[in-house]
């Protein structure tokens, strides 16, 4: 494999002595550490030194019940350790008879009888105890799923645009997500001998990771135009689906997006994937596997903040990354094919697709299904998964659609949406285009609230609009507990990032399609003073607006932001 | 260590107590053992010399035997009730010694002219710790006839439990089938003893006193500096009936929030009380009745609480003096009686009624069944005294100086119509008395279950629920020592998230090394019950080579189902392990017994 093509001197690995991280991903004999030894260890229902990193590779994080973290601390017992587990879902789809498979785990054997449904298109299961995890996975396996690299530094969930309409065209392009997902998949057989009893056989190789690893998380997505409800800006690598007459022919690559930052650290921030150009059909895994090789080899294992594609890019040039990615992969990127986006949100309710099947888009509140008082949304999805004869496709906005019901079948599916809950006529548009990531109790980052207080904020702003005389319109308006960003708040209209407990950095001025990063406009403030902002912004918005003109791009308009437009240079300018 | 209460009945002056008191109060308890018997020996050599104050002979009268009075004691009561009776009989002159069961080998029992037996019984009949083997070996006719003892007994229990004073009965039985010559008859007494105690005591030394002379010789003084050494180890001057006025510095539960079991750590501030405890002690809890049960009770017969009785106004009477949270089988038949209510009679008149009430309810729950209006002096007649409750220490003088840690199992029973009874101890300490309170306690010695003195002995540790209690104490007090020998430590409780007591130290202390095996029995985290027996039978070859290793095997908690169960589990790791047939497996434990190398703490 040549490497000629390098045009920059910066291109190639970062010198100098690795991140603990890369020591721990060496000496894990891929992936195993000692994790099955603690699964023995009765003294603590956590995992030990580099196990608790080790199996997020296996697509778990080790948590606690932070909200009794100093009682139990009182009572002289460690903290309520347990596991979230993050499934792999490529492109979000799942049938009915996994569905009651899941719910019957997480009814039995978690600690909170939910089911989340994530930004990353995805389900997690929250709360569950280290003598449930191999059951777990067993319960998992037997119904076709696996956990293997939702988390860690290797190439995660694959996400996949929810079309439900253009059905052969999401067909296709949800062929492509479960293939880019099982070519980039970590190779060791660690997850089948720990967790399923696996034979051991030896001889890991891992040809396109590397025995390492990647230097950090990586995020893939295949999204189909004009769609852009996976968030392309938010994800290292993204194939734009290039439709003739229906019939998918390629993909507009782009790389290099991705929203994480660090608090106080200016060489951090949010940036856009950036267009590499079109490939056809046939050159999609190369290229895939070309772009990840390249991250492997060239991206920063010194620094974890500064590790993601998004930095390499920007230290090696655009110019030359993409060049090493032809060099690698053994063709050249075409001129970018036109496209265009023009919404981010889910289309609820019913749609006919074009081959005459009907889906019903749900909006889950916070992708939560757990039986809320009154409100029994995951029983109701039971019972719908009983009887539903098509499948269930999760939308990277945390909602859900039934999709491929039959027209005789649309009265019963919709009736037991309603009966639970799952159905409501009056959620309002502002709510529907509002979301939050997990953060309090379970999440170990997070630094602020951002689910629990989603709800009753989202009937705040539901006020202003109302007060203002707004009640019909919305503002893209999300929320994320830590600046890891999962909440994808840095491509919001109105942006919350959580800074320490009822405190957020505020930020303005994205747009409706996904294609700019809002700007940081008032930090470290409370969520009355968040009100009080938007209270007067909502205002001037009312009366100056230019005809529908969004929230986001009116903020910008009226100079109460600066736009961000190359964020690697102009995030944090004043 | 500082000795500051006065030695009992002491020979000595001030200076010669001051003294002694100088040299005693650097001594470890090895240390004063071994004074103990060297100031006999010293003593049995001097006499003739004498140099040391002794009384002067009968002139010319051989003794015929002696006096001994054994005791089996658990909580104290028994050796104090022992204890007494040797003082009585020393007053007449009589040669007499005082020994614990758990001391005393039984053989000797043959050589043996007079014996007075003091004796409690516990859980569902069975003899206290201290007394089993002594009791196994009578029972199994081991010791052969015994013709020529004269013997009494005196039997302590509590009648709110069905066999009430069944250890006192047996021993009577047994030496009596063994042809002894009863003396004096059998006394079962009470929780409320203290008086007709004494009156016992009186009469049977009595008894003895006419057929054992008075000998007056060097024993009886020798006896008495021993016992005065005995008394004085680590003894302050607060006791049972002169408890010291602490505070409660920490409630804390530590039990988690979905535990179906309310557990308390509590800490008492022991300062300017000179206390001094050891790993194995028991701490004594008087405590005052829930204020509104006694309005309840007041309420039920009709009484205002203000009346007068021996022990000051009813009211507080009930609060301070009487026990309302234990029911026993007195106060049915007693309040049948009195209250006339037919019902009632018919149930005080069927044992098993009486026992599975007495079981299940409290007093209250009694009068609220069978309201009777009563008079105040009649409603006292019915009561017994309030007992303090005992509790294992789980602290570690080394380790928390002057501070006493306890691990309290709240006692909470709902009732049929939807009340809830609590323990009286349990629930003053959990919800009565606020932090900084002054509590009433006293330190019950326990030399039955004592960390072996050798450093490097390994110890295997058996304490599930709130057994864990002492533990904590070894651990502390192992830690501090530096001790080498290795710790297994076996626990259980229903869950692992909500009930691993102390869960935090047990982590720390496998992480350090001191703990070299823990093994944990969470109940009901699987489909299967798995008990620390379960764990036991499991871990049966390395245990059976860890006894062969010279362990020494401790075991705390549940008498009634947990002690049985885990002595059976030992019995079938020995036999197993040990390739013993059941009868030398038993034999190999009582051997440990013996060898005070299986101790328990059970209740």
């Amino acid at each position: 494999m040549s490497k000629q093509t390098i045009s920059t001197q910066k291109a190639g690995p970062v010198e100098g002595p690795l991140a603990d991280n890369e020591r721990l991903k060496r000496e894990s004999n891929f992936l195993r550490g000692t994790i099955a030894q603690d699964l023995q260890d009765p003294l603590t229902g956590g995992f030990n030194g580099d196990n608790f990193q080790l199996i997020r590779f296996h697509g778990m994080y080790q948590q606690d019940d932070r909200d009794i973290r100093a009682e139990r601390a009182a009572q002289k017992l460690e903290p309520l350790h347990n596991v979230m587990l993050r499934a792999r879902l490529p492109g979000g789809i799942i049938t009915p008879a996994q569905w009651q498979v899941i719910d019957k785990f997480a009814e039995e054997h978690s600690l909170y009888g939910s089911i989340r449904l994530t930004t990353r298109q995805t389900f997690q299961f929250h709360g569950v105890l280290k003598r449930d995890i191999k059951l777990m996975h067993q319960t998992l396996n037997g119904t076709g799923i696996d956990s293997i690299a939702t988390a860690g530094d290797v190439n995660r969930n694959v996400l996949c645009t929810s079309n439900p309409v253009e059905s052969e065209l999401h067909q296709e392009a949800y062929e492509w997500a479960k293939k880019i997902s099982e070519h980039l998949l970590p190779k060791t057989r660690a997850y089948v001998e720990i967790w399923l009893d696996g034979e051991k056989l030896g001889g890991d190789e891992e040809p396109i990771l590397g025995s390492n690893y990647l230097p950090r998380k990586f995020k893939t997505t295949v999204v189909i135009p004009p769609h852009n409800d996976v968030d392309i800006h938010a994800n290292d690598l993204n194939f734009v689906a290039i439709a003739d007459k229906g019939k998918l022919v390629g993909f507009n690559v782009l790389v290099g997006g991705g929203l994480a930052m660090t608090h106080g650290d200016t060489s951090t921030y949010p940036r856009k994937a950036s267009d590499f150009g079109f490939i056809p059909l046939s050159h999609v895994l190369e290229v895939a596997a070309a772009v990840v090789s390249t991250q492997r080899d060239w991206g920063n294992r010194v620094s974890r903040k500064n590790a993601k594609t998004k930095y390499t890019l920007e230290r090696v040039g655009v110019e030359a990354f993409k060049a090493e990615v032809e060099s690698r992969a053994g063709i050249q990127f075409g001129p970018v094919r036109p496209y265009e986006f023009t919404s981010r949100g889910d289309r609820f309710g019913w749609v006919e697709g074009i081959d005459g099947k009907h889906h019903l888009t749900l909006f889950i509140e916070n992708g939560r299904l757990l039986d809320f008082p009154g409100k029994p949304l995951k029983t109701g999805m039971l019972e719908i998964a009983k009887v539903h004869q098509g499948d269930f496709r999760l939308t990277a906005n945390q909602n859900l659609i039934i999709a491929g019901v039959p027209a005789k079948e649309k009265l019963r599916i919709e009736q037991l949406a309603r009966q639970y809950g799952l159905l409501d006529d009056g959620v309002s548009e502002q709510r529907k285009q509002s979301m939050a990531c997990v953060a309090l109790p379970t999440c170990p980052l997070a630094m602020a609230e951002a689910e629990r207080m989603l709800p009753a904020f989202v009937t705040d702003i539901e006020g202003l609009l109302a007060k203002h005389a707004l009640a019909q319109d919305a503002i893209i308006f999300r929320v994320t507990g830590c600046p890891n960003g999962c909440g994808r708040a840095m491509l919001a209209e109105v942006g919350l990032v959580g800074k320490a407990p009822g405190r957020y950095n505020l930020h303005l001025g994205g747009n409706l399609e996904g294609t700019r990063i809002p700007r940081l406009y008032q930090e470290n403030i409370t969520e009355p003073q968040i009100l009080a902002e938007l209270d007067t912004l909502i205002g001037r918005w009312a009366k100056e607006r230019n005809g529908a003109e969004c929230f986001g791009d009116f903020v910008i308009r009226a100079g109460v932001v600066a736009p961000v437009i190359d964020s690697a240079r102009d995030f944090y300018a004043a | 260590m500082q000795l500051t209460a006065p030695l009992p009945i002491s020979p000595l002056s001030d200076d010669q107590q001051r003294q002694l008191n100088q040299v005693l109060g650097t001594l470890n308890t090895q240390q004063l053992a071994w004074v103990s018997g060297y100031l006999y020996g010293l003593s049995q050599s001097a006499g003739q010399a004498g140099s040391l104050p002794v009384a002067a002979p009968a002139a010319g009268v051989a003794p015929a035997g002696s006096l001994t009075v054994l005791y089996g004691s658990q909580t104290g009561n028994a050796k104090g009730v022992a204890t007494a009776i040797q003082q009585q009989a020393k007053s007449l002159g009589l040669p007499v010694s005082l020994v614990s069961m758990a001391d005393y080998k039984p053989k000797q029992l043959k050589k043996e002219s007079h014996l007075l037996v003091v004796v409690s019984t516990y859980g569902e009949g069975e003899p206290p710790e201290s007394a089993v083997d002594l009791f196994e070996q009578l029972k199994k006719g081991k010791l052969g006839k015994l013709e020529g003892l004269r013997f009494a007994v005196l039997g302590l229990g509590d009648s709110s439990y069905e066999f009430f004073c069944q250890t006192g009965k047996d021993f009577d039985g047994f030496l009596a089938k063994a042809g002894a010559e009863r003396i004096y008859e059998l006394a079962s007494l009470d929780v409320d003893y203290q008086d007709a105690a004494k009156a016992w005591g009186e009469q049977a030394v009595k008894a003895i006193a006419t057929t054992l002379a008075a000998s007056g010789s060097a024993g009886a003084a020798t006896a008495s500096v021993a016992g005065a050494v005995q008394e004085a180890i680590g003894h302050s001057q607060y006791h049972k009936e002169n408890p010291f006025p602490a505070r409660l510095s920490v409630n804390q539960k530590i039990t988690g929030r979905d535990s179906t079991k309310d557990i308390r750590h509590i800490e008492i501030n022991l300062e300017e009380s000179g206390i001094q405890y050891q790993p194995g002690d028991a701490l004594g809890i008087w405590f005052d009745n829930d204020a509104s049960l006694v309005g309840e009770v007041l309420a039920l017969t009709g009484l205002r609480g203000d009346e007068a009785t021996a022990k000051g106004p009813l009211r507080e009477a009930l609060i301070r003096h009487f026990e309302l949270t234990r029911l026993h089988g007195g106060f049915i038949t007693g309040l049948a009686d009195l209250s006339g209510n037919a019902a009632l009679k018919d149930l005080a008149g069927d044992k098993a009624q009486v026992n599975a009430l007495v079981a299940s309810a409290q007093v209250v729950d009694v009068l609220k069944r069978f309201p009777a209006k009563l008079g105040a002096d009649q409603l006292v007649s019915l009561l017994r005294p309030l007992t303090p409750r005992l509790y294992s220490i789980a602290s570690a003088q080394s380790e928390v100086e002057e501070e006493v840690h306890l691990t309290v199992g709240v006692v909470r029973h709902p009732q049929a119509d939807g009340t809830l009874r609590s323990g009286g101890a349990s629930s003053y300490l959990a919800d009565r008395l606020p932090e900084e309170a002054e509590v009433r306690v006293f330190v019950e010695h326990n030399d039955n279950f004592r960390l072996p003195a050798n450093p490097d002995t390994p110890v295997i540790m058996v304490g599930p629920g709130t057994g864990i209690a002492p533990f904590r104490a070894f651990m502390q007090e192992r830690e501090a020592q530096g001790a080498k020998g290795k710790n297994w430590l076996f626990f259980g409780n229903p869950h692992f998230t909500q009930d691993f007591l102390y869960q935090v130290e047990w982590q720390r202390h496998v992480k350090s090394g001191l703990l070299s095996k823990i093994s944990l029995a969470f109940s009901r985290d699987q489909g299967h019950k798995i008990y620390v027996q379960d764990r036991l039978r499991e871990a049966g070859l390395e245990l059976y080579q860890w006894l062969e290793a010279g362990a020494h095997l401790y075991v705390c908690g549940d008498a009634n189902h947990m002690a049985r169960d885990v002595q059976q589990a030992l019995l079938d790791v020995i036999a197993t392990h040990g390739q013993k047939s059941r009868e030398e497996a038993e034999e190999y434990l009582s051997e440990l017994r013996r060898a005070k190398r299986y101790q328990r703490d059970v209740y």
